[in-house]
């Protein structure tokens, strides 16, 4: 019972689906203890940030039909605003705060100016706005490099607690370090927002997004202001897309054009999102985790094969490591053929 | 008599560069069912689009209980009581028949009285209750939207052909819910091409013809006159007289 008020009375409606998702909570729950080392940790942080990322992006995507190109922006915002908080206030949980509030604050308020100026007109001019926007901050962050760092971005430094060079012993055979605890902080704080969204989109506000969705005009006649409820959705989506990069930029301890406003990156969340499976937020924790693993673990797994192969001409040239974007491509094109639906989508369908 | 709920004075309306509307003038009485005729494409759905916001009126008024709506934008109409069931159904199909219908609720929690008296005249909605809308056979469909628009109360209800396309049992039901709801007091413009059903349920009759009103009188006068009719809509009009 209380499980279903956490997620939101939003079941995942398929067995697959559900033992999928459960076991991604356990296997990020103890993520230290389990795969222990430090690539693992990164991955394990990183999946957590982009599930976040990505629910965010659904919120817009997904449940609103609002196409935006901006959403690595907002991501960026929260990011830089922890890095120049704790640049200039020095290090401290204070400057976390600051930063973030700052940052999801500003991301928020550029939102709604960009939905004022364009969600009143065609969806596609939404789409270009959001383009252009995006692309001229990103152009100013690398130029304002007095400030931002430029295209090197510059690290920053978080409460020792949080480092690696805060030892406190040992647990289940693992040595705890600063940055387990940083692990558990980036988890926690994903996991909470995450489950907020999940509230928010099953709640009667969520239900007018669908609608609004699924028939704007008829939501209308019905007497529902569909551009407010879209620069509503539009800021929330952009706040938490903020809150998250604060997220990332906490756990890598740097920020910079690449890690968080870079335009691969927003294709990488697109991807995400469609590839999981639009307008359900479950959809974009397997998507994300999916994307991060093979990001990953693509390149090693290719290796491995190559080397196993290595009889065998054509295959093994194929298969060399360097090629592992190719492979990428194959299988987003696969997968968004036959899961047109996203994959959770056809979990749901195949029940 | 007392003053209509709804008045159009020389409405026009353009759709891209069509000029469809030629000056509509129409009243529709409270507390009664209007009937808008007329063959196909002499602008019956756009007459309503007009009036609820959709397309917005280039030239003339709209007087809407009294007050003066020409400028006021849809979600605003809707609030000031004005349902508007079209003609494509327009449900959303990703959501429950129960969330369907605690949206149309705009202002407030579904009454439970209100929805019995729905479940009442359409039983299929009762059965589907927690089924996505979108896995509803076409006349269940058609039952939600109708069902959508007395999920609270409406002064005025614009609804384009509720029987287009639907089996005759089917039909009837939804004859059946148009008349009660005409018996709780509402005020109905009705687009309907089936005149076994307009000849029913009508009190006034309107008809159209080429982005104008070409003659309005009682429903009754009409169904008895077949040159009338004939002269008036041609012979498109299905169904018996």
């Amino acid at each position: 019972m209380m499980l279903h008020a956490l997620i939101s009375g939003d079941r995942p409606r398929s067995r697959i689906l559900t033992a999928l998702l459960l076991a991604i909570f356990l296997g990020l729950l103890f993520a230290p203890f389990l795969f222990p080392g430090v690539r693992a940790l990164e991955t394990a942080a990183r999946i957590s940030v982009f599930i976040l990322l990505a629910a965010s992006y659904d919120l817009l995507l997904g449940y609103t039909g609002v196409v935006s190109f901006a959403h690595t922006m907002f991501f960026g915002m929260g990011a830089y605003g922890v890095g120049l908080a704790s640049q200039h206030m020095g290090r401290g949980y204070g400057s976390l705060i600051v930063g973030s509030l700052a940052g999801a604050a500003l991301a928020a308020a550029f939102a709604f100016l960009i939905a004022l100026f364009s969600l009143r007109v065609r969806a596609i001019f939404f789409a270009m706005i959001t383009l252009a926007v995006a692309s001229a901050v990103a152009v100013l962050v690398s130029q304002l490099s007095s400030i931002t760092g430029g295209e090197d971005g510059f690290t920053f430094q978080i409460p020792r607690a949080l480092g690696p060079a805060n030892r406190m012993g040992e647990f289940m055979g693992v040595q705890i370090t600063g940055k387990i605890l940083n692990y558990y902080v980036v988890f926690f704080c994903s996991l909470i927002l995450f489950l907020v969204l999940l509230r928010i989109v099953n709640s009667p506000f969520g239900r007018v997004l669908q609608a609004i969705r699924e028939n704007d005009f008829r939501a209308e006649a019905i007497g529902y202001r569909v551009v407010r409820y879209r620069t509503i959705a539009t800021c929330i989506s952009a706040a938490v897309a903020a809150l998250a990069g604060s997220l990332f930029a906490l756990w890598l301890r740097y920020v910079g054009p690449d890690t968080t406003l870079s335009f691969e990156l927003m294709l990488d969340l697109l991807l995400i999102v469609v590839i999981g499976g639009m307008g359900t937020i479950w959809g974009a924790v397997i998507g994300a985790t999916l994307m991060v693993l093979a990001q990953t673990y693509l390149q090693d797994l290719m290796g491995s094969a190559a080397e196993a192969t290595a009889a065998i001409p054509l295959l093994s040239r194929l298969l060399d490591p360097d090629r592992w974007l190719l492979w990428l491509g194959v299988l987003f094109i696969l997968s968004v053929y036959f899961f047109p639906a996203g994959i959770v989508g056809r979990l749901r369908a195949g029940r | 008599m007392s003053d209509p709920i709804l008045r159009l004075q020389g409405v026009h309306t353009d759709i891209a560069q069509y000029h469809i509307l030629h000056g509509v003038d129409l009243e529709v009485p409270r507390a009664a069912v209007t009937m808008l005729l007329g063959r196909n494409g002499v602008g019956k759905t756009t007459t309503l689009r007009t009036i609820i916001g959709h397309w917005p009126a280039r030239a003339g008024t709209i007087i809407y209980d009294g007050a003066d709506i020409t400028g006021v934008k849809t979600p605003d109409r809707a609030r000031a009581g004005i349902g508007y069931v079209p003609e494509d159904m327009g449900i959303f199909s990703d959501l429950t028949v129960e969330e369907n219908m605690t949206l149309a609720a705009v202002s407030g929690p579904l009454e439970p009285t209100r929805r019995d008296r729905i479940f009442a005249a359409f039983p299929p909605l009762r059965t589907f209750w927690t089924s996505p809308a979108g896995t509803l056979s076409g006349g269940q469909k058609q039952m939600l939207t109708i069902a959508r628009a007395m999920a609270e109360e409406r002064k005025l209800y614009l609804i384009d052909e509720p029987t287009k396309g639907l089996a005759p049992a089917i039909v009837s039901t939804m004859a059946a819910a148009l008349r009660e709801l005409k018996t709780m007091g509402a005020s109905i413009l009705l687009v309907e091409q089936n005149f076994a059903v307009a000849k029913a349920l009508g009190d006034h009759a309107a008809v159209m013809d080429d982005g104008r009103i070409v003659w309005t009188g009682e429903m009754a006068e009409l169904a008895a006159d077949a040159a009338l009719q004939d002269r008036l809509m041609g012979l498109s009009m299905e169904g018996g007289r």
